[in-house]
């Protein structure tokens, strides 16, 4: 079977071989043993656990947000809009996605930056004496987030709604349900294998992603992205660059486990 | 007699197109009422406005005296079973049934014990915690309605619900849905396009074309009198034929050429007509020379054998136009073979003619 080839030779293969550099510690002597140290090391430091929590609550936060933003998207597109348009609006919303990421990420950094459209126009209209930092905190990497993520979670959300007979809606509205309760009762959960997937895809993007908290959240961003990378590059310790990406896998599993479980879902009919 | 629903005047448009146009009628109630009409007659969009889904042009809607016209769907006292049932999927049984109690604020107590017992009332005991999709087709009807049902409404409307079941099922749900309405005295309204279905049903029968209500009747009557060609076209089976009139007192000369006398329905025809003549009206093997009978000769093409409801394809006189009589399965027609040219006749009264 070629596909269990693909999956050991460039998945399994290199995690095993992180997973032994994880275990591997220098000692004083300067030889190489097998330790916990490398583990031990990310609860001693502060800094270490603490991104690794902040970046878990961010990409929760950007998660829920994405599907708020979406939601609506997908609902207007799916129930709402004539069905001539709705193949052209689905294309309007692929289209940024053509561009890479990097170059998507630049051009948000052109409108928030000191010297970029949004100041210029707001001294222009005499709204501000001098220009606003709007980059590099954490709101606009968190929307740079949602914005990076929105495709991932507006499609999945399509595809389920759209196989969602509008007689459910109706038919709940004739048996006395209001518009909220239709949405709570009816919509969110006819959708919820949708909900989950285009979650999970989200969650996992986010949480992996080093490329936009690192440009518009800036040197403060904290993303726990950024650790590995400073262990494997800046210090050149991959031992420890290795135990932090095995914690990083450990805690997005463990994340969406425990989402699976409080929604009631099932990872196989979500990703069918 | 209490009036469930009156509607007057009620019309709608899409644009140009007038969906339904100028409709009054009154439901009685606790009466099966059918609304039967070919596909795209306006039907449905009558029944969305009822249910509330549809906003009408222009006109009035009173359910028990109350005017519906700006009232919400989830706010009148009417429910509808929709033709693809629309029973959630996400839910089971007890759930489908109890979602509309629910929103009602009754205790959980209260809505055990009547999901409970409208189960019982369609024959689905025990089934509250079976998963919808694992129903069959039958059983599937009988949730959605007592989905409905178990609201106590009004008036209960029901889109072409048999519409998807397989014939034999489709003949017992019929007498089921009759039972139940017995039972239960609701008032029924039925959309349908399937004439047997509104006749075998319903107390009264409205036949809808174009927008319009072609007649309101009982099922008997519509079947017996009907008012309009349309009607007499629509409803049941019949032999159609184009004609033009040569005598004011009532005769007839078809495209073939074959005169008949006929009982003139409309009673401004001024030329063209069409004469229709149901196929059991045809009384085959008679001769003789009473006043009020056509004569004529059938060449038999065809024994179309359906048990009871057996018929033979034949043609008049020596014209090509073929024509459907009912053969009925007893010892008398029994030695009619394809071929034969056999003597028939038909009561004036039963040649109906309309403009």
């Amino acid at each position: 079977m070629p596909i269990f080839l693909w999956l050991f030779l460039l998945i399994v293969l290199p995690h095993i071989e992180l997973f032994l550099m994880s275990l591997k510690y220098e000692n004083d002597m300067g030889d190489m043993v097998w330790s916990l140290q490398n583990y031990g090391e990310f609860f001693a430091e502060e800094i270490y656990w603490l991104t690794f929590i902040r970046v878990a609550l961010y990409s929760i936060l950007v998660t829920f947000l994405t599907f708020v933003i979406t939601f609506p998207i997908a609902f207007y597109i799916t129930k709402i809009v004539s069905v001539k348009y709705k193949g052209f609006l689905i294309i309007l919303l692929l289209m940024p996605f053509w561009v890479s990421e990097l170059v998507r990420v630049y051009g948000w950094m052109i409108l928030l930056r000191e010297s970029g459209v949004i100041n210029y126009f707001l001294q222009a209209l005499g709204l501000i004496d001098k220009p606003i930092e709007m980059l590099y905190n954490d709101v606009s990497m968190i929307m740079g987030l949602v914005y990076t993520s929105m495709l991932f979670m507006v499609v999945p959300l399509i595809s389920s709604l759209d196989g969602m007979d509008d007689s459910y809606i109706e038919a709940a509205h004739d048996l006395g349900a209001s518009k909220i309760v239709i949405f709570f009762k009816i919509v969110i959960p006819y959708t919820a294998p949708g909900i989950v997937s285009g979650s999970i895809v989200v969650f996992m993007l986010t949480l992996g992603n080093y490329l936009t908290p690192n440009l518009m959240g800036g040197k403060n961003s904290l993303w726990f992205t950024e650790q590995i990378y400073n262990q494997f590059i800046a210090s050149f310790n991959w031992n420890q660059g290795a135990a932090f990406g095995f914690l990083l896998l450990i805690l997005s599993s463990f994340i969406i486990w425990l989402g699976l479980k409080l929604t009631k879902q099932n990872l196989t009919k979500a990703l069918s | 007699m209490n009036q469930s629903l009156v509607i007057e005047s009620l019309k709608k448009s899409f644009g140009d197109f007038k969906a339904v146009d100028g409709i009054d009628f009154y439901v009685e109630e606790g009466k099966f009422f059918s609304i039967l009409g070919p596909s795209g007659c306006g039907k449905t969009t009558l029944l969305r406005m009822i249910a509330g889904f549809l906003e009408p042009s222009s006109g009035s809607i009173r359910i028990c005296g109350d005017e519906m016209i700006g009232i919400s769907p989830n706010k009148r006292p009417v429910n509808l079973v929709f033709q693809n049932l629309a029973l959630f999927p996400m839910m089971d049984v007890g759930e489908n049934i109890a979602f509309g109690l629910k929103r009602q604020n009754f205790s959980k107590k209260e809505i055990e014990e009547k999901v409970k017992n409208i189960l019982e009332k369609v024959h689905l005991t025990g089934y509250e915690r079976k998963n919808v999709s694992n129903l069959s087709g039958g059983q599937k009807q009988r949730v959605a309605i007592a989905r409905s049902l178990v609201l106590e409404p009004s008036i209960l409307l029901l889109d072409e619900p048999l519409g998807a079941l397989d014939l034999k099922l489709r003949e017992q749900m019929k007498i089921e849905l009759k039972k139940l309405q017995n039972e239960f005295g609701t008032t029924f309204i039925y959309i349908t396009h399937d004439q047997s279905e509104a006749l075998v049903m319903s107390d009264k029968v409205a036949v809808m074309n174009n927008g319009k209500f072609e007649q309101i009747d009982t099922p008997k009557n519509l079947y017996a009198n009907p008012k309009t060609s349309f009607v007499a076209n629509f409803v049941g089976e019949t032999n159609k034929f184009e004609a033009k009139l040569i005598d004011d007192a009532g005769v007839v000369k078809t495209k073939e050429g074959i005169d008949f006398r006929v009982n003139l329905i409309d009673k401004n025809i001024k030329k063209d007509c069409f004469v229709f003549i149901r196929p059991e009206a045809i009384v085959m093997m008679v001769e003789g020379n009473m006043e009020d009978m056509n004569y004529f000769d059938l060449s038999i093409k065809t024994i179309l054998f359906d048990g009871s409801n057996t018929k033979v394809l034949a043609t008049l006189n020596d014209t090509e136009h073929e024509i459907m009589v009912s053969l009925p399965q007893n010892r008398k027609f029994a030695h009619i073979k394809e071929g034969e040219v056999i003597s028939a006749g038909v009561h004036i009264s039963d040649c109906k003619c309309y403009e």
